[in-house]
């Protein structure tokens, strides 16, 4: 008999340590294809399931957090409040590593200026947007980032422009922007593991079809749409700190972004010329993608210098829950010296 | 010793709103305390930057009554637009302060007042060229008029300028003499005959003066506040600014610099509940600070901390509402709401501080309450209480350290076959937890505000849905045995008295002045919900209960009615008021007096 050997990871963790619950979504649903390539990311990452926390807010994607690290905190908020609460929980454990499963009515409609405010104050999480232009639990609703003149199943066309995300997002200043397709693991997983490295917010706008509502012609969220559509920037290696960097691309036709970590993401080229660290250009690609019809995706935007909310609040590195009376109370004679002064 | 016998006056400042009034008004307010004089001073303001009326009270009262009086005994009169209506609040034969350029106010028939007209625009105009200045000094002259008709000394009013412009050298200077021009002015131009007089006490000695929102923030730092999330709303927001303040001096670690608490301003109101019950789950003690608005706003997510069991502290100083309302007015308007603040059924510890001494010691216990009962805990405040300036005893330095309450470490985990987030394994309806963070297998779980088990696992179980609602009631009853216990005063009477909150002011008083009239009343006051097993034992014992309530439908009223149940019900008399005015002693006189008269003749009858 041959011995079995589980591959672990840099933590000695397998990927059965990165598993969830099993799905309650759809067969065939786009967001169970994101829940893998988040467990493989996790896994090759490295990240230690009692130092993440699992942020979702009311829909099928946020019902994702359950379907992956078991391990780990996990905290379902109200519609489109992830934001906040996530905000809070990083401001009061900055040593917490945040994952956020948001979805387009979450994120683009009831909690829009949540979203936004998130962005502002850049706080340290990775925001994943699962997003498939419909109202799934609803039974099939059109959501804000429904494309102008796509087809619902039952044949209404939606009148209304779209809300887009990855573009709102670089326009508020968020730090990092990335958009991907939830059949593209080869881009999804070094994206998501860039995302995990960045520090301050990072945004994946990833669109992920809804099989029971909005995979159909006439849909701009359809599996087949995207394949047809699908204008990839740069392919993606991401390098971790810890890994010797190994040199496998043309001198000329790759770039370089070394995130807060010390890790890199590595941009090979692909036709197009997109500098990430270049806002206009980012704003410019995307634009001119939806003028084509064309869903770009890739990493779009990223500013590994923002400082992040816990940076800019000048907080103490360890948690300010684990803080105590001495830390937090006046001294007896403080307290006698301010009374004086009231006095 | 310097006591010298009673005084009672009311003073009434009617200005401009913008024009430097606060501080003229601030200046006269610690100069009286300053002689020694028990003080009570109330800000009625507009909601509004510059430009309409605004009326300040300054009550001085030898026996510390700290509630208002409505009608003026010196009256300042410096906005045209409400003089007519200003003059006829004056008490008859009061003294009347006045622009000069405004003219001989009309008077009514009756004894008429003492009239000192004085030409504030034209000695602003003489003495400060600069015009923007000139502005905010003209109401400081009215400090030097009354400083001569009163006989406060320049020694108090030293005093009272230095506490007020401590780091602005110029202002203190330029003030100074602002006062002394009207002082001057009216010892040159005018003879007193009125009869108006302060002289000093002592019974200011040990005092201090502070506004409620100010020793709140006091209480929510020795609470160990470390998550301050909120959104600018009148009156709750220098709350707040109290507390940054704060903050920057006592809460800087001495060695890296570092703020040891976040203190965010939030895009909105339920944007700012979030993040409390973010950082309560991630195991901070986090508050938030708001008015009624406000706390529309958060119906949704104190919800969600009442059904997932997260704490937070959550402070609401009232004003008038419904919805926008009179921002800067002040009521108890939102105390039915709060109780049961979101949809299905939900129920919060309220606390309910009635003086500031207890706005702060409430505010630090607020944060113990909220870890050991794992839920959102509200303090509600109000107008009158936060932003007006109090007479109050010294705080005291808290003796206990903090509960945080049943938080498992790993330590406790290892020595755990299983754990389960919402198992009720004390008896006492309040689960164990743990924060985000904790190496241990067992440690996570899913915080959710659907349907869930014991185990934080989803369900639409009927029985299990029934178990856990039982058990979160079950956990309030535990929570009514921690929560401040009421204030009861006297025993035997027939008549009680019920109150709560700034309301306490106006009976302390009213009290006396039933008493002299020979009405005997006891007192309670409610300092939490849900109430204590005393308030219905303080209802058995009187044959009447007037429940004092600032709001139109007698909240608290309604709520004690229910929860003593049918038999003492009936003993329960509302009391209303509801003007957006704080309450005033003699309105609560009058109405009680007139429902007892009611009630006898009824028994009569």
């Amino acid at each position: 008999m041959a011995a079995v050997t589980v591959k672990t990871n840099l933590l000695g963790l397998s990927r059965d340590d990165y598993k969830g619950l099993a799905t309650t979504l759809c067969a065939g649903c786009g967001h169970n294809s994101i829940t893998n390539h988040i467990v493989k990311a996790l896994y090759d990452h490295g990240v230690d399931p009692y130092r993440l926390a699992k942020m979702s807010g009311i829909g099928c994607s946020s019902k994702a957090t359950a379907y992956f690290v078991e391990r780990a905190h996990a905290f379902n908020a109200v519609h489109g409040r992830m934001p906040a609460v996530t905000t809070g929980a990083a401001v009061a454990d900055r040593e917490l590593l945040f994952l956020g499963i948001s979805g387009d009515g979450d994120t683009a409609s009831i909690g829009l200026g949540q979203f936004c405010h998130l962005l502002r104050r850049n706080v340290d999480c990775t925001y994943v947007v699962e997003n498939n232009g419909v109202y799934g639990l609803t039974k099939g609703q059109f959501s804000a980032t429904a494309d102008l003149g796509s087809v619902l199943r039952k044949g209404s066309v939606n009148q209304l422009e779209t809300i887009d995300i990855a573009g709102l997002a670089v326009q508020l200043g968020a730090s990092f922007v990335a958009r991907s397709f939830s059949g593209d693991g080869a881009q999804l997983v070094p994206l998501l593991r860039a995302a995990l490295s960045h520090r301050g917010t990072a945004v994946l706008d990833v669109i992920s079809p809804c099989v029971t509502f909005n995979d159909h012609e006439g849909s701009t969220k359809s599996y087949q749409y995207v394949k047809d559509h699908e204008l990839i920037l740069q392919e993606l290696d991401f390098i971790p700190q810890q890994s010797e960097v190994v040199v496998n691309y043309e001198e000329g036709t790759s770039t370089d972004v070394e995130l807060h970590d010390g890790s890199h993401l590595r941009l090979r080229k692909l036709g197009r010329e997109h500098n990430p660290q270049d806002r206009l250009a980012a704003l410019s690609v995307i634009d001119q993608g939806r003028q084509r019809g064309e869903v770009v995706t890739g990493l779009l935007y990223v500013n590994p210098q923002a400082p992040d909310l816990c940076t800019a609040e000048n907080l103490p590195q360890s948690p300010l829950r684990d803080l105590g009376e001495q830390e937090l109370r006046l001294t007896r004679a403080q307290f006698a010296a301010l009374l004086a002064e009231w006095a | 010793m310097t006591e010298q016998g009673s005084v009672d006056l009311n003073l009434v400042a009617s200005t401009v709103n913008g024009s430097g009034s606060q501080s003229a008004n601030l200046v006269l307010t610690r100069a009286v305390f300053a002689m020694g004089i028990p003080v009570a001073p109330k800000n009625l303001f507009p909601s509004n930057i510059e430009g309409l009326p605004t009326w300040f009270y300054l009550r001085a009262n030898s026996q510390g009554y700290r509630s208002g009086r409505r009608r003026a005994d010196l009256l300042v009169a410096l906005d045209r637009a409400t003089f007519q209506e200003d003059v006829a609040r004056l008490e008859p034969g009061g003294v009347l302060v006045y622009e000069e350029a405004f003219g001989a106010p009309q008077l009514e028939e009756g004894v008429p007042p003492h009239l000192y007209p004085i030409p504030f625009g034209k000695l602003a105009k003489v003495s400060v060229p600069d015009p923007d200045l000139r502005k905010y000094l003209t109401n400081i002259i009215y400090v030097g008029v009354v400083a001569e008709i009163l006989g406060i000394p320049d020694a108090a009013l030293e005093k009272a300028l230095t506490h007020q412009f401590k780091s602005k050298p110029k202002a203190l200077a330029a003030n100074r003499d602002a006062i002394a021009l009207g002082r001057d002015y009216f010892k040159t131009n005018l003879t007193k005959t009125d009869h108006l007089q302060l002289l000093p006490l002592d019974r200011t000695s040990g005092q201090l003066l502070l506004e409620g929102n100010q020793a709140a923030a006091l209480g929510a730092i020795m609470g160990g506040c470390t998550v301050l999330a909120w959104y600018p709303i009148t009156p709750s927001s220098s709350l707040a600014e109290h507390l940054i303040g704060l903050a920057d001096r006592y809460r800087i670690d001495p060695e890296t610099g570092a703020r040891r608490i976040a203190t965010i301003q939030a895009e909105d109101e339920l944007a700012a509940a979030g993040m409390v019950l973010g950082a309560g789950w991630a195991g901070a003690r986090a508050m938030t600070t708001t008015s009624g608005p406000g706390v529309s706003l958060m119906a949704e997510f104190v919800g969600l901390g009442y059904y997932a069991e997260i704490p937070g502290v959550f402070v609401d100083v009232q004003r008038v509402g419904p919805s926008t309302g009179l921002p800067t007015r002040t009521m108890q308007g939102d105390v039915s709401f709060a109780y049961t603040l979101s949809h299905g059924d939900t129920r919060h510890p309220v606390l309910l501080p009635g003086t500031v001494l207890e706005c702060y010691e409430f505010m630090e216990r607020a944060f113990d309450l909220a870890e050991q009962l794992q839920t959102p805990v509200f303090v509600l405040s109000d107008l009158d209480l936060g932003m007006n300036l109090w007479m109050t005893e010294p705080l005291t330095y808290p003796e206990q350290g903090f509960d945080r309450g049943k938080v498992l470490h790993k330590e406790q985990l290892d020595q755990m076959a299983r754990f389960e987030r919402y198992r009720d394994v004390d008896g006492d309806g309040v689960p164990w937890r743990t924060v985000p963070g904790t190496e241990h297998p067992l440690a996570a779980y899913f915080t959710r505000g659907s349907g869930h088990d014991e185990a934080a696992r989803y369900t639409e179980s009927d029985e299990t849905y029934t178990r856990v609602m039982d058990r979160l009631a079950r956990k309030l009853e535990t929570g009514r045995a921690r929560l401040p216990a009421p204030v009861v005063d006297g025993g035997s009477a027939e008549v009680g008295i019920l109150a709560y909150g700034s309301s306490h002011h106006a009976v302390v008083e009213a009290r006396d002045i039933l008493a002299a009239s020979g009405i005997a009343t006891d007192y309670l006051r409610v300092c939490a919900l849900p109430a204590s097993p005393e308030v219905a034992e303080f209802a058995a014992r009187h044959a009447r209960i007037y429940v004092v309530d600032q709001n139109r439908d007698g909240q608290m009223h309604q709520i004690l009615q229910v929860e003593l149940g049918a038999r003492l019900a009936e003993r329960l008399i509302s009391l209303r008021h509801y003007d957006g005015l704080p309450l005033f002693a003699a309105d609560l006189v009058e109405a009680l007096r007139r429902e007892e008269t009611a009630a006898l003749v009824g028994m009569a009858g």
